[in-house]
């Protein structure tokens, strides 16, 4: 049961990512491909519709995350309690910023929210990948299994690191360019004409810096958490997940439904990250006797069986309502 | 109280406080808007239509900022709460998850096609979108009070030796007895804000002598709204929250009431000033045998004063519960005043032509959101000292390992923030109102 709820959970979250990854994508690359003011409006246009519903993901995804493992919940949540804050107010912002900005069509309001709009969008993406290097990292957990890390140390991944430190920056910047990347290839998708060709060339490019970066991240977490490659000797079968990211981002290069690729891409990071983490779902850096693995947070097991009653009519509904809306909005702003 | 206790308890005050004042509006709202909708599915009047597309755009933004600051709310459990969270995620998860699974997704999905969608859907599809939307927002509301419910009356759990609480019946943590009236006063509460929102917007229409069809149009309907609302507030919803603290939380009673002594036949306070430490009320102004009346139906019924109860478990800020508490019940006394008064004029059809009355219904839009202020104070504090009753102290609960100093360079963010996001509402607000209900363009 423990292990179903670990894998719902990696899916929702992998989902998150996939969704909400264009539209923050998508605000990343906003200021440096839509130079017109039409053009700034199509890729708002483009995400309008969606980024609420695709942000919802993470929320839902937290909410989960309480129901089936509460301690990780509890000791995440105030481990990581500044940056967490942080990611609300830049959430918060960008939320506003896309809201807000058609509401008032005047020369100043119109450049602050789409700065705004970019600048919240781009440390987001820096933030989530940063939040999963350390989570791949571990943190110092003590025996209450609590823990509370500043933003910063010394940027090394020792046994008292911060937030930041030289390996979460590299997934950071990982998942910023492969957001990045993703965004560009949803506008190219979504758009047409000049904008829509920016977005392709410029998706070429940093398509490049994506591969650079994953040979680069998968070599650091090597010497980080050498343990995680255990997993995939242990069972070889998970080699599925890293193969899916390398065909995706083929894809992307090769040009061919580019947009499908770079999702394939990200479902294949994110669950490999998942699967060579399983079954533990925050390292402690100092004791691997103190790892809060998924059995020594989950709730109880009536808790956890009586919640997949509902559960799943809900996911079978939620698909419902995206694959409407995707249909509904399916075609090319215009 | 420990300084880094006292600044938890701040910091998720105020953002829960500032949160609910847009949900609150966004529930009042998406149900006149179905009601508007509705009118326009059965009289074919432009007009309805019109009107629901200016509600519509009010709603948008309205939403917009229930967002962004509902976000934070749900991943403050864990940072302000961490404790808490650990021994009673186990219950608590599971109507959190599934104000995410049931609520969230549909309103946010529907709402995208709601607002983008009315000419694509036709005019039965739209409808139902209108529809969809209303219902994740109530439901949204449910999930809550009853986590929140839970918290007031905890049901249908077991505690295990290492002090983690587990849930033992999902039924029973849904079909809670507090959430009941909680529920049903708590969405009657924001059917009131979002009625005297539509009166203020007819009313001030009227009287600045613009979109003059549309503020007529608007008073006919939020009136009877607002005015079976403001009863129901009193009766039956107040008065079933009202018995359900004297059975479960007698103490929160007598402190709101501030009541010190236990008297039969006790009297209810219009006015006065508690004194917490001399265990007395200052100028009070007092209805006789009122309290024992309305609790226990018996003019001469016993009601138990604070003095009864052991100090330890008093709520730690009598003075602001008890003023909550009055500020609450004064207001609805109010708008129940107030809103038959408009009935009888909108009945009599003289209430276009009475520029008093309709000043007074535009002024009188802050006051429902103080009211539901008001009572969510007095349900908050009437808790205290338990952060679950009678399971858990509110000290027991916070998040330890995050210092004051931190805690209070993100309250002092949030404040700052808060403060930058009030001025940017008010601002749109004033521009839709300014627009206003005529212009043929689809929503949004
Ligand atoms: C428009 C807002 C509004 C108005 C006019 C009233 N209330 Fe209220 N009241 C609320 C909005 C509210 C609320 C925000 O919805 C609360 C807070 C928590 C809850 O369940 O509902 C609440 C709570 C609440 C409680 C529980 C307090 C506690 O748990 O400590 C009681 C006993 C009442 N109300 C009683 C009344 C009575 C007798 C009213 C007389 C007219 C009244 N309310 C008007
Ligand atoms: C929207 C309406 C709400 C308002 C205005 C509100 C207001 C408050 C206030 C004023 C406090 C501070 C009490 C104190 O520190 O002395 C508080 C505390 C708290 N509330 Fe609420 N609340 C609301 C809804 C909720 C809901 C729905 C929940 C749970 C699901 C909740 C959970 C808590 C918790 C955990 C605390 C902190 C512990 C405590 O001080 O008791 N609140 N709230
Ligand atoms: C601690 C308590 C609370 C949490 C964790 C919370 C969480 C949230 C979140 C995450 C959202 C954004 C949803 C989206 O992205 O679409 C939201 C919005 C909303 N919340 Fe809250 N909320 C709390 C208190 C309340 C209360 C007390 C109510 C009502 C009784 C309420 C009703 C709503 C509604 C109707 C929305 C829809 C959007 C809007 O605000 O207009 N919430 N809330």
């Amino acid at each position: 049961m423990e292990a179903l709820w670990f894998w719902l959970l990696a899916l929702m979250l992998t989902t998150y990512v996939v969704l909400d990854g264009f539209d923050l994508g998508a605000g990343i690359a906003h200021l440096l491909i839509a130079k017109t003011e039409d053009e700034r409006k199509a890729v708002l246009e483009s995400i309008g519709p969606f980024w609420d519903g695709n942000e919802v993901w993470l929320i839902a995804a937290g909410g989960t995350l309480f129901l089936a493992f509460p301690t990780l919940y509890a000791a995440s949540f105030m481990g990581f309690y500044l940056p967490l804050i942080i990611v609300l107010w830049l959430l918060m912002f960008r939320g506003l910023s896309i809201e807000l900005r058609n509401h008032a069509p005047s020369p100043m309001w119109l450049p602050l929210w789409d700065v705004c709009f970019a600048g919240s969008s781009a440390l987001l993406a820096v933030f989530l990948g940063a939040a999963l290097g350390n989570v791949v990292r571990g943190v110092p957990l003590d025996a209450q299994q609590e823990f509370f890390l500043p933003l910063w140390t010394d940027f090394q991944p020792g046994r008292e690191p911060g937030i930041l430190d030289w390996y979460t920056v590299t997934v950071g910047a990982t998942a910023f360019c492969a957001l990045w990347m993703h965004g560009l290839l949803w506008v190219e998708r979504k758009t047409s004409g000049t904008l829509s060709e920016r977005a392709s060339a410029m998706a070429r490019r940093v398509a490049l810096g994506v591969a650079v970066l994953t040979v680069v991240v998968t070599a650091a977490t090597f010497v980080v958490r050498p343990e995680m490659w255990q997993r995939f000797a242990d069972a070889p079968w998970g080699l599925v997940f890293p193969v899916a990211a390398v065909a995706g981002l083929g894809t992307v290069m090769a040009g061919k439904r580019p947009f499908a690729g770079s999702a394939t891409y990200l479902v294949g990071m994110m669950l490999s990250a998942a699967f060579s983490l399983f079954p533990v779902v925050l390292p402690s850096s100092t004791d691997p006797a103190l790892h809060l693995t998924i059995y020594n947070t989950a709730s109880g097991a009536y808790s956890q069986s009586i919640a997949l009653w509902w559960w799943i009519p809900g996911i079978v509904l939620t698909t419902g309502y995206f694959t409407m809306l995707f249909r509904k909005f399916g075609s090319k702003v215009s | 109280m420990d300084y880094a206790l006292a600044l938890h308890r701040f910091q998720f005050a105020f953002t829960i406080t500032y949160h609910y004042l847009f949900p609150q509006l966004t529930m009042g709202l998406a149900l006149l808007i179905v009601v508007l909708k509705t009118l326009h599915l059965r009289t074919d009047d432009v007009r309805y239509a019109q009107a629901a597309r200016f509600w519509a755009k009010i709603f948008g933004i309205n939403f917009a900022f229930g967002v962004v600051t509902g976000i934070p709310m749900e991943f403050q459990f864990g940072t302000n709460w961490s404790r808490f969270s650990k021994a009673a995620g186990g219950v608590i998860g599971q109507t959190l998850a599934l104000e995410g699974m049931y609520s969230f997704f549909l309103e946010s999905t529907f709402l995208g096609l709601f607002l983008f969608g009315e000419k694509q859907l036709g005019r039965i599809g739209h409808w139902v979108t209108a529809f969809l939307v209303f219902l994740g927002s109530w439901l949204s509301g449910f999930f809550i009070i009853a986590t929140d419910a839970w918290m007031q009356h905890p049901v249908g759990y077991t505690t295990l030796p290492d002090g983690r609480i587990q849930l033992e019946s999902l039924s029973a943590l849904l079909l809670n007895p507090w959430t009941f009236w909680m529920y049903l006063h708590n969405m009657t509460g924001s059917v009131v804000t979002g009625a005297f929102a539509m009166m203020a917007s007819g009313a001030y229409y009227l009287i600045a002598g613009k979109h003059v069809e549309q503020g007529k149009l608007f008073l006919r309907i939020a009136v009877p709204v607002a005015t079976v609302a403001a009863i129901a507030m009193l009766f039956p919803t107040g008065d079933g929250q009202g018995k359900n603290l004297a059975k479960y939380q007698p103490i929160t009673l007598a402190a709101a009431e501030g009541l010190f002594d236990t008297e039969a036949g006790a009297p209810i306070a219009v006015l006065g000033q508690p004194d917490a430490n001399r265990g007395k009320l200052d100028n009070p102004l007092l209805i006789p045998r009122m309290l024992s009346m309305i609790t226990y139906q018996r003019w001469d019924a016993e009601v138990k004063g604070l003095n009864h109860f052991p100090k330890d478990q008093w709520p730690d800020q009598i003075e602001l519960l008890y003023y909550s508490f009055h500020i609450m019940v004064g207001l609805g006394t109010i708008f129940i005043g107030l809103t038959v008064l408009t009935s009888f004029y909108l009945w009599r059809g003289t209430l276009f032509r009475s520029r008093w009355l309709l000043w007074v219904l535009m002024l009188a839009v802050p006051f429902p959101f103080i009211a539901n202020t008001a009572g969510w104070f007095a349900a908050e504090l009437g808790r205290q000292p338990w952060l679950i009753y009678g399971l858990m102290k509110t000290s027991e609960g916070y998040s330890v390992r995050v210092s004051a100093g931190n805690t209070l360079f993100t309250t002092l963010g949030f404040l700052g923030m808060y403060g930058l996001l009030s001025i940017l509402y008010l601002f749109l607000m004033q521009r839709e109102l300014e627009h206003g209900p005529s212009s043929e363009e689809a929503a949004h």
